[in-house]
């Protein structure tokens, strides 16, 4: 799809009003799928109504502090908390029931059913629940009204609600994502490299889903090797480097250079 | 292969012979037992060990290949079916009878591995699925024909069937087949004598040759491996017809050297241990090999056990049941499987079907 | 343009439903061609042995009703394997699990008056005797389950080995402990069940029993559970996609385990619906072939339950017609298991099939099973 514009990566917010705590990770330790510890101690908090941006380049250790703190990975060390509730290795559907709304970095492999209807992929993780789900049987009406609404609500650009997921274009998948995840009562969005790959209307839409969610005082823990998304949405910014966070910086008081150079491995004290 | 690996296979090779001693003591000694046992585990390891280096082929170049067991029994039969048929009409010795149909076979189980390259590599079906259909091929066509041929009023030979010239004759190791007592080891049939030296053969090809190389690349990592210039398709259809004659060779070894006669489904599943050998041996020739003595060894156990059958004690009696001791090889490779002996890693690439 | 993208994707539909019918059909049309190739060259004339197939199978109100037997256990067992294969699993053990389901419905079935001491009444005898077989083919499966869930052990090694493993410990049964005391020239068998146990025939005399609509019913509920209930979503979706499955919450080694049990139990049922509606006792080898045949009538039915049922039905004509077909013209009743072998042949690799009747409907490829490592 093209765009007959300038690209505006500018989002347009007001000042961030931080609520309480809503996440809490600390001494957090993770091992990737060979064994090697890429989360080495991570310390940080979300607090409802801000945007915490975890800057790094990518392989720094996010995809697994992402995944451990969805539940998707066990933790080696460490303990979270979310929503006040000690949360330290739980499964993810008690940590989705909480009120964690995640759109995973790899979009295909997690966060979709290929195959599916676009409709079953928007109650992937709320099928068992009433309306969708009751006594164990799928409830057909309910599905589809949830998949209409979604549909219209989030401009999702598909032929029917039965379309398999696969056939729409990458921008329309990650919003078949998003409507989902951001459709329940949720407390904290964890977004993993939310506008990879994906068309210029599609990132400026996400963005400002992201931003409209933080303004309703919902924690965003947004993760993205894009430093201008990270510069242009997060109200704090922390810098991931080899598997820990080298500093937790004000995004007003802070320059693209600065930034630039912590991810690179520079020390914040020099 | 690690010191975990093989300790276990040292153990389970202590477990099955210590038995076998353990019950026959009375009628003779520890070191004949030992010896017979030893050389009873080399020849019946032989389609296994085939098997699993017709596995190491196919999977390292990044095809799965579970229809070793058809190619197995498409090759005993056809193999078998071309020495009678020739030492029928020719009427000639048995040497060069049984010659041919070890190549008859070879021949087959490459034309199934043809197939099966057919299948996963041109229009690149579930692999899984395809080795599947050749097994349930294999043992339509041998059942089918067998019957057809043999068993039926107006079949070729009336309703019977022909003497067979009998089995591929024993080679004696210069010298080592001399030592007293323990020479019987080195005094095997051919297609065991192959067995041993293309376990060699396979190391050095896979490992030192330019071949070898370039299979490995495909099996690893077939996107870099056509960007410097190999064909992808055409390395994975050799090696899986490569595969197949020697699986086809595996399954000559039933009815040319072990015995002279063939039955329907006569593999037993030795196909799909072989797999589980190929896995334990980590897709190395040698790791393989002494996985398939592993399960050969389960095997000699209960052909021993048969002999020694009246001198097994009454606490001991389960052994005495072949279908109890029977079990050892199958419940041996699931324990395998299970990974507790530690893990192997499989090549990168293996099972799928490789899109330009 | 809304209307217009409604059409073209109904038309997709269209197309898709017929490319899901049409490709079977030639499949199966190509398989006989060959198959009757096959027999021509080994000397026989095509025309009448598939002549005589045909009256075999549908000629008579007799022949009806025994295709109807034969399609039974294939329907449980084709359901058993299809279910499985949407959970992302390969049961290449229905087999095993079908001969231990016999064992366990034989022995409930003969030996339960004994133990307790009393005949007991049809209405609690035959589910008991059912139950059992379910149960034992229930337990078979899961065991590979649940290797594979907790270890990565993959089920197609592990099923394969449990149908060697059952099929000697059914042989150590029926030549020991549960042999008929008895003797025959068939040796290797049970006692007969007792006719407590016996589930009744529909018409009289034609051997078709109330298991053959009780497989029926089955395809339904498969059906039903796959695709109406959270579970079968469940299964459904660890089936397309692990990784998905666990981010959307669901417990991926519970729903392998759930899911071989399933399988198993349908199998195992297919093993006592056979003791208890057919044989009235268990015989060795009688169930030799029945979990290949499955796997092939799964994949001829797209795994889908209603085309379970089709491709059971196929399979159980060809079968049950080939013994006339033999009689008539002396092709062996083996030619069957190569024409099926072809036609899972064709249907494994239907790009053969759109090639040779050049069908220009694009073809899904749908993941089955994946490679060691999964």
């Amino acid at each position: 799809m093209m765009v007959g514009r300038e690209v505006i990566l500018k989002v347009e917010k007001n000042i961030a009003k931080p609520g309480d705590e809503i996440l809490r990770v600390e001494n957090l330790k993770v091992r990737d799928t060979r064994g090697l510890e890429t989360v080495r101690g991570i310390n940080f908090h979300v607090r409802a109504g801000e945007i915490l941006g975890i800057a790094g380049v990518q392989g720094n250790g996010q995809t697994e502090l992402v995944e451990a703190l969805t539940g998707l990975r066990s933790m080696v060390g460490g303990k979270m908390w979310f929503s006040g509730k000690d949360m330290t290795g739980r499964p993810p559907r008690p940590i989705t029931e909480t009120g964690m709304a995640h759109i995973p970095e790899d979009r295909q492999r997690h966060g979709l059913v290929l195959p599916y209807p676009v409709a079953d992929n928007m109650i992937l993780n709320t099928y068992y629940k009433r309306p969708y789900g009751v006594w164990g049987w799928m409830m057909p009406e309910a599905i589809d009204r949830n998949a209409r609404k979604l549909i219209d609500d989030f401009d999702v650009r598909t032929p029917s609600p039965y379309v398999p997921v696969k056939k729409l274009s990458g921008g329309n998948q990650q919003k078949v994502i998003v409507a989902r995840e951001l459709s329940r009562g949720i407390k904290l969005l964890i977004a993993n490299q939310p506008t990879r790959g994906l068309d210029v209307g599609s990132i400026e839409y996400i963005h400002k889903e992201i931003v409209a969610m933080r303004d309703r005082g919902i924690g965003v823990l947004l993760v993205s090797a894009e430093l201008d998304e990270i510069m242009a949405l997060s109200d704090r910014i922390a810098v991931m480097y080899r598997g820990q966070i080298v500093t937790t910086v004000d995004a007003a008081k802070v320059t693209r250079e600065q930034l630039g150079l912590w991810m690179a491995g520079a020390h914040p004290e020099e | 292969m690690d010191w975990k690996r093989f300790g276990f296979i040292a153990l389970i090779i202590a477990i099955l012979f210590g038995t076998v001693v353990l019950v026959g003591h009375t009628a003779s000694s520890p070191l004949v037992i030992i010896t017979s046992m030893l050389a009873t585990t080399i020849a019946v390891a032989t389609p296994l060990t085939l098997g699993a280096l017709s596995g190491i082929f196919c999977e390292r170049a990044g095809v799965v290949n579970i229809g070793i067991e058809g190619m197995m029994l498409t090759a005993a039969f056809f193999g078998w079916l071309a020495a009678i048929y020739m030492s029928a009409i020719l009427n000639i010795s048995p040497l060069p009878c049984l010659f041919t149909g070890v190549a008859v076979g070879m021949l087959s189980g490459g034309l199934m591995a043809l197939l099966h390259a057919v299948l996963s590599i041109t229009f690149k079906v579930d692999q899984i699925i395809g080795g599947t259909v050749i097994n349930i091929l294999a043992v339509g066509i041998t059942g089918f024909m067998n019957r057809q041929l043999f068993f039926e009023k107006n079949s070729i030979f009336g309703g019977s069937v022909p003497h067979a010239p009998g089995v591929l004759p024993r080679f004696s190791f210069p010298f080592l087949s001399d030592i007293p007592v323990f020479g019987r080891i080195f005094d095997q049939q051919l297609i065991t004598w192959a067995a041993i030296i293309l376990v060699i053969v396979v190391h050095f090809v896979l490992f030192k040759t330019r071949w070898g190389l370039r299979t490995r690349a495909v099996g690893e990592h077939p996107r870099a491996a056509d960007t410097v210039g190999i064909n992808v398709e055409r390395t994975r259809y050799i090696n899986v017809i490569i595969g197949g004659m020697l699986a086809g060779l595996g399954g000559a070894y039933f009815t040319i050297e072990s015995v002279p006669s063939f039955e329907p489904l006569m593999t037993n599943g030795r196909g799909f241990i072989a797999l589980a050998a190929m896995i334990f041996g980590n897709w190395t020739p040698f790791g393989a090999w002494s996985a398939a003595l592993v399960f050969g060894a389960a095997q000699a156990l209960q052909i021993k056990l048969q002999y020694f059958r009246d001198l097994i004690p009454p606490q001991l009696a389960f052994l005495q049941i072949s279908y109890v001791v029977g079990l050892a090889p199958y419940i041996l490779t699931m324990l395998i499987l299970t990974g507790i002996i530690g893990k192997t890693v499989p090549p990168v690439a293996d099972g799928q079907p490789y899109e330009k | 343009m809304q209307e217009k993208e409604g059409r073209k994707w109904w038309r997709n539909f269209a197309e898709d439903s017929i490319s899901s019918i049409l490709v079977p059909l030639l499949a199966v049309l190509t398989a006989v061609v060959i198959g009757g190739l096959v027999i021509a060259l080994s000397g026989g004339n095509p025309f009448f042995a598939y002549a005589g197939l045909f009256e075999g199978a549908f000629g008579s109100q007799k022949a009806l009703s025994e295709t109807a037997v034969w399609a039974t256990p294939y329907i449980f067992a084709g359901l058993a394997v299809a279910l499985a294969f949407k959970g992302g699993l390969f049961n290449i053990g229905a087999e095993g699990q079908l001969a231990f389901g016999a064992v366990a419905g034989a022995l409930i079935g003969y030996a339960l008056p004994d133990w307790v001491g009393h005949d007991i009444p049809a209405t609690l005898h035959v589910p008991l005797a059912v139950g059992a077989g379910v149960l034992a083919g229930t337990l078979w499966a899961a065991i590979p389950g649940m290797l594979k869930a907790y270890t990565g052990g993959h089920e197609v090694i592990n099923t394969i080995m449990m149908n060697y493993i059952a099929l000697n410990m059914t042989s150590f049964l029926l030549n020991g402990p549960m042999q008929d005391p008895v003797l025959t020239s068939v040796s290797s068998r049970t006692p007969p069940i007792a006719e407590s146990a016996y589930i009744p025939q529909i018409f009289d005399g034609l051997r078709v029993h109330w298991g053959f609509v009780l497989a029926l019913i089955m395809a339904v509920l498969v059906w039903l559970v796959l695709w109406k209930t959270t579970l079968g979503f469940e299964i459904r979706t660890v089936g397309s996609n692990p990784d998905a499955a666990k981010y959307a919450g669901i417990n991926v080694k519970r729903t392998i385990i759930l899911t071989m049990a399933f399988s198993g139990a349908l199998a195992g049922l297919a093993g006592a619906i056979e003791v208890t509606g057919l044989n009235h006792r268990h015989e060795l080898g009688f169930s030799i072939g029945y979990g290949f045949d499955a796997i092939a009538i799964a994949l001829l039915g797209k795994t889908h339950p209603l085309g379970v049922v089709l491709a059971a039905f196929l399979f159980a004509a060809m079968r049950n017609g080939a013994t006339r077909m033999q009689f008539l013209t002396q092709i062996p009743v083996d030619i069957i298991s190569v024409i099926q072998a072809l036609i899972l042949v064709f249907i494994a690799a239907d790009a053969i099939i759109r090639f040779i009747y050049r069908i220009r409907i694009k073809g899904e490829r749908v993941v089955l099973t994946r490679g060691w490592g999964g």
